[in-house]
């Protein structure tokens, strides 16, 4: 079974805060050569990881639900630096 | 230098319990929320269980943005293609007052946060709380992302939801652990009013309550959910966290899967999906509790763990641990004794007194069973439902044959140590 993610999330309202990505990839050589699991690429909902195929993880966040579980399940090298957006950016939950 | 009586950080149940109490009781009161709106950050199934919320504002039902009362609650286990389970349904839920609703939480908290609003409370939206501020040992104020954005108060209550970036910043709890949290994704599908009526054979006001385990975690802890609203269904699935890490299932595919089961398909026939959330429960229960008071603050509701994840009862707690942790501030105000760590602990008794640690008590096992023990989520649910099978298909065998073959389907798959076993460290973590 496929599912296009992007289309749950273009449901979503979102204020971008542009250039300030609340979250950040401490050190990318770290997802590259030692995380041999890297499954931010496979749990964060909103799929904002992507596994390249040279072994890198990119991170665009604009799309994040701000659950927090790719923070908590990088245990084994805490490589991701999490904070809330700034006031008033990041998902606006309609219904909640 | 602005100073208040109390700082309250976030504008959820908890926050909003805390911050209305306090205001009533004529305390001065900042509330600072990162959302544009009070609920815009906010997510829950979502059962609004009226006895908490009574305690507070008792005419609640008058006013707040309620969907349905929930008259028949129903629990299912899922194989592949089946299910068997209970469902109760009684009039006695149909007599006011109601005892729970499904409500919108994005609507239901910017009520909440109106009625906090006219207690006096002032509430400050699209300000994210950075740091707390603090003098040696005891917070005594907080840093927002604001222009000179520091306020001072004589004590601070963090009800700033799972990820209380902002106690684990201070050091007074460690980073949560994969196998302590849920993460949950749930979708809202839009609906004609008759068609959820019909599919849930309930008249109008009333609703229904679904709750699942089985193969629709895919062997991960978790469980799914369906909840009927006024003109649309809620539908979710949450596992522990430390499953998702380990299966490496993306949970969108998860709740896919879900929403195609034979059973679930037909209720949801049609609908319009309308908004795609995930949000993180803290299920560790008590023994995952971190600390939760000190010299000038408090946790209450989800940062403090305060989940029951038995009973999926979460809004509750938060409530109760918010009008708790209110009722603690202003008895000490009141006694003119300051808030310190050792007269906060007061908190800790009050919360012992209520249902919130006496729940969290009875079940303090059941998360450590059930992560040892993954059975439950995949054999159990397949025995049962091939049992029914078999037992319900007439195909000329006899019944007293049909019995032993489900008998020894059982042992074969758990052995009857393996079964005595179960059941007795179910009935352990249960009693």
């Amino acid at each position: 079974m496929n599912v296009n993610v992007e289309e749950k999330l273009f449901q979503n309202r979102y204020k971008v805060d542009h250039g300030r990505p609340h979250i950040s990839i401490v050190d990318p050589s770290v997802c590259a050569s030692e995380c041999r699991t890297q499954q931010c690429t496979r749990v964060c909902p909103a799929s904002c990881y992507k596994a390249e195929g040279n072994g890198n993880v990119s991170l665009i966040t604009d799309g994040c639900l701000e659950c927090g579980s790719c923070r908590i399940i990088c245990d084994d090298f805490r490589n991701v630096e999490w904070e809330y957006p700034r006031g008033g950016y990041g998902i606006l939950f309609k219904f909640g | 230098m602005e100073k208040f009586d109390c700082i309250v950080v976030g504008a959820g149940p908890s926050g909003n319990a805390a911050a209305y109490t306090l205001a009533k009781a004529g305390l001065s009161v900042l509330q600072i929320e990162r959302g544009e709106y009070p609920g815009s950050k906010n997510v829950q199934g979502a059962i609004l269980y009226s006895d908490a919320l009574e305690r507070i504002i008792p005419e609640f039902r008058d006013e707040a943005p309620l969907e349905r009362h929930i008259i028949e609650q129903r629990m299912w286990v899922l194989d592949d293609d089946s299910y068997i389970g209970t469902h109760y349904r009684s009039d006695a839920f149909n007599q006011k007052p109601y005892n729970r609703y499904t409500i919108l939480r994005a609507q239901f908290d910017k009520w909440f946060s109106e009625k906090v609003a006219q207690q006096g409370v002032l509430v400050i939206c699209e300000t994210t709380v950075t740091d707390l501020i603090m003098d040696g040992k005891r917070v005594v104020g907080v840093r927002t992302d604001r222009e000179q954005g520091e306020v001072f108060a004589d004590i601070v209550i963090l009800a700033d939801g799972v990820n209380s970036l902002l106690a684990k910043k201070a050091g007074f709890h460690p980073e949560l652990n994969p196998g302590d949290v849920a993460l949950a994704v749930k979708e809202i599908l839009f609906l004609p009013q008759e068609s959820v009526e019909s599919r849930f054979n309930v008249n109008e006001g009333e609703g229904v309550v679904i709750e699942m385990i089985g193969k629709i975690t895919q062997g991960m802890m978790g469980t799914g959910f369906l909840y009927t609203n006024q003109e649309s269904i809620t539908i979710g699935v949450g596992c522990m966290l430390s499953d998702f890490k380990k299966e490496r299932i993306p949970p969108y595919l998860l709740l896919e899967r879900m929403k195609n089961h034979p059973a679930i398909k037909p209720l949801i026939q049609g609908g319009e999906m309308k908004e795609y959330t995930a949000h993180l429960i803290p299920e560790g229960g008590l023994r995952a509790m971190p600390q939760i008071c000190g010299d000038g603050w408090m946790i209450v509701g989800d940062s403090g763990m305060f989940v029951n994840a038995v009973h999926r009862e979460g809004s509750n707690l938060a409530m109760t641990t918010g009008r708790l942790a209110a009722e603690t501030v202003i008895d000490l105000k009141r006694a003119g004794k300051d808030f310190t760590s050792a007269n906060l602990a007061s908190y800790r008794s009050r919360l012992d007194d209520s249902f919130v640690m006496k729940d969290l008590a009875k079940y303090r096992d059941m998360p450590g069973v059930f992560h040892a023990n993954p059975q439950f989520f995949t054999t159990y649910p397949e025995l049962l439902n091939n049992a029914a099978r078999t037992m319900l298909t007439v195909d000329g065998g006899d019944k007293k044959s049909k019995e032993r073959e489900i008998l020894r389907s059982f042992t074969r798959s758990r052995t009857l140590p393996g079964l005595l076993s179960d059941a007795y460290k179910m009935w352990r973590a249960l009693r």
